[in-house]
């Protein structure tokens, strides 16, 4: 099945048109300008919940513009934030296509390249050591271009994240020993966000990934953040991990902003991999209030569904 | 907790009655810097184009369009303040600036030398640089555009606000209260969470 659910036989692949990566490209550039003007729906619900919730006055005055900087923005077609991120993309490859992987990559680098110069914006891209800006969002390996495999048959997904530096500044990987435990990860969760205080623009949205290799861990935590706010992990023990951590963050008293308040975090996503038996690794990634994520499902003969 | 409208850059009068809380708009010019435009001026010891004497500071780095020889505002908003820290005392001590304008909070450190200068950091909501963009009047000038989008910004607004005085030149802290808090309400948070404490 595709995704709107139409039959496919699994079996025949399918020999995709000159005119797919042209389509690919269309939809990088307009995923990473839309991305950072239309904040998700369960965020902006997320956003309004909070608001209704929280005691403290300069806490609500800053949800409240929030709240009015996203409607601002959706009125004057405006960027909601400046800062437009390190462009993240989430390739998912229905196992039916007959995809060219570095055409692919290719498209997603022009999309991104003409998002920032046509719209135009800021490219917040520089080199490591020289910090050189091309001007384009674009240098060595960046944009980041993630592919992953889908049971579905002839669709390819494609998810943008640009991630601020605000969020992407805080964020922490801990090596913990077997005998940490549990209590282990959940301390280091906690006093994660307890360090990163008023930094990445909170109510934040904590990205946790536990278990796997060192990079997987990290890897997990930003994956955990392309969830929709409020979504849980599919295991009940994580899920369950999920809700408490979020009630305890609450009551740090970071609050919006890290000015004082009940409201620190929206959501806590956790995704897991299994990990050495010597191993207990927990990463934290943060994303700020804006959650930002766009989606699209491009299907073979070029057509496009767009979602978050 | 009073509301003010004020006209930037401040007067030493005006930064000295601001409190803690309270919340203010401004009208005036803003400067615009941040990493790169600090890392130039006083790790490069190269002298800027024009006086920063009294200014108010906004860490930002903005989204324009080039309108044949003019700069038009896309997106300018704010960026995280931490980074710069190091730069409040050599900014305070050599241009007097009267006010920070940032997110997220300068250190104790910062704090101190505020109380000692005669300045004060106006925090934002981060990330709402919609609204913000809104309340600009004009760019005025931009200088040293060979680092854009970190340049030296001089920014009109009319309304830039709210800003919420988040440290002022009594030595107040907002971010060092709500942390004091926060430290207090740990040991019971872990116990929630059944981690033990010594």
């Amino acid at each position: 099945m595709d995704s709107r659910g139409r039959a496919v036989p699994a079996t025949q692949p399918i020999v995709l048109e000159e005119g797919f990566y042209g389509v690919v490209e269309q939809v990088a550039r307009d995923l990473y300008i839309e991305a950072q003007k239309d904040v998700p729906p369960d965020v902006r619900a997320a956003l309004s919940k909070a608001l209704e919730e929280e005691s403290v006055p300069r806490a609500r005055a800053a949800l409240k513009v929030m709240i009015q900087a996203i409607e601002l923005a959706d009125e004057k077609s405006m960027l909601v934030c400046q800062d437009t991120g390190l462009p993240i993309f989430w390739l998912t490859i229905g196992r039916g296509l007959c995809v060219d992987g570095t055409r692919l990559q290719q498209a997603v680098r022009r999309g991104t390249e003409r998002a920032t110069k046509e719209h135009p914006f800021r490219s917040s891209v520089v080199s490591p050591l020289g910090r050189e800006n091309l001007q384009t969002s674009c240098g060595r390996r960046i944009p980041y271009i993630h592919m992953e495999f889908t049971d579905r048959h002839s669709d390819l997904e494609a998810l943008m994240m640009p991630k601020g530096s605000g969020s992407e500044n805080m964020t922490f990987l801990k090596m913990l020993a077997p005998a940490d435990g549990i209590e282990g990860v959940k301390k280091a969760i906690l006093d994660s966000v307890i360090q990163a205080g008023a930094n990445p623009c909170p109510p934040t949205v904590v990205g946790v990934g536990i278990g796997g290799t060192a990079d997987q861990c990290v890897y997990l935590a930003k994956l955990a953040l392309t969830r929709p706010v409020g979504s849980h992990n599919a295991d009940p023990a994580l899920a369950a991990l999920e809700d408490q951590l979020l009630s305890v963050i609450n009551q740090t008293g970071i609050g919006p902003m890290g000015l004082g308040g009940d409201t620190t975090s929206l959501a806590v996503h956790i995704e897991e991999a299994y990990t050495h038996i010597t191993m207990n690794p927990v990463a934290v990634n943060l994303q700020c209030w804006r959650g930002v994520r766009r989606r699209a499902y491009i299907h073979a003969d070029g057509t496009v569904d767009y979602g978050y | 907790m009073a509301e003010y409208h004020l006209q930037s850059p401040l007067s030493l009068d005006a930064v000295c009655s601001l409190k803690v809380g309270d919340s203010v708009f401004l009208d005036g010019t803003v400067l615009g810097i941040r990493d790169a435009t600090l890392i130039r001026m006083f790790d490069q010891n190269v002298e800027p184009p024009i006086s920063l004497l009294g200014a108010t500071l906004l860490h930002t780095a903005p989204n324009v369009s080039k309108v044949k020889d003019r700069y038009e505002p896309v997106c300018i908003g704010t960026t995280t303040s931490m980074r710069m820290d190091r730069f409040t005392e050599p900014l305070l001590e050599r241009w007097h600036i009267r006010a920070i304008i940032g997110k997220g909070g300068l250190s104790h450190a910062s704090a101190r030398l505020m109380q000692r200068h005669g300045a004060c950091y106006l925090a934002i909501v981060g990330g709402a640089a919609s609204l913000q963009t809104t309340q600009i009047d004009r760019i005025e000038q931009v200088y040293w555009e060979d680092l854009m989008p970190e340049c030296l910004w001089v920014l009109c607004y009319a309304g830039l606000g709210p800003l919420t005085v988040a440290i002022d030149a009594t030595g107040n802290n907002l971010y060092a209260e709500v942390e004091k808090q926060v430290e207090m309400n740990r040991q019971r948070l872990y116990q929630m969470l059944g981690i033990s404490v010594e």
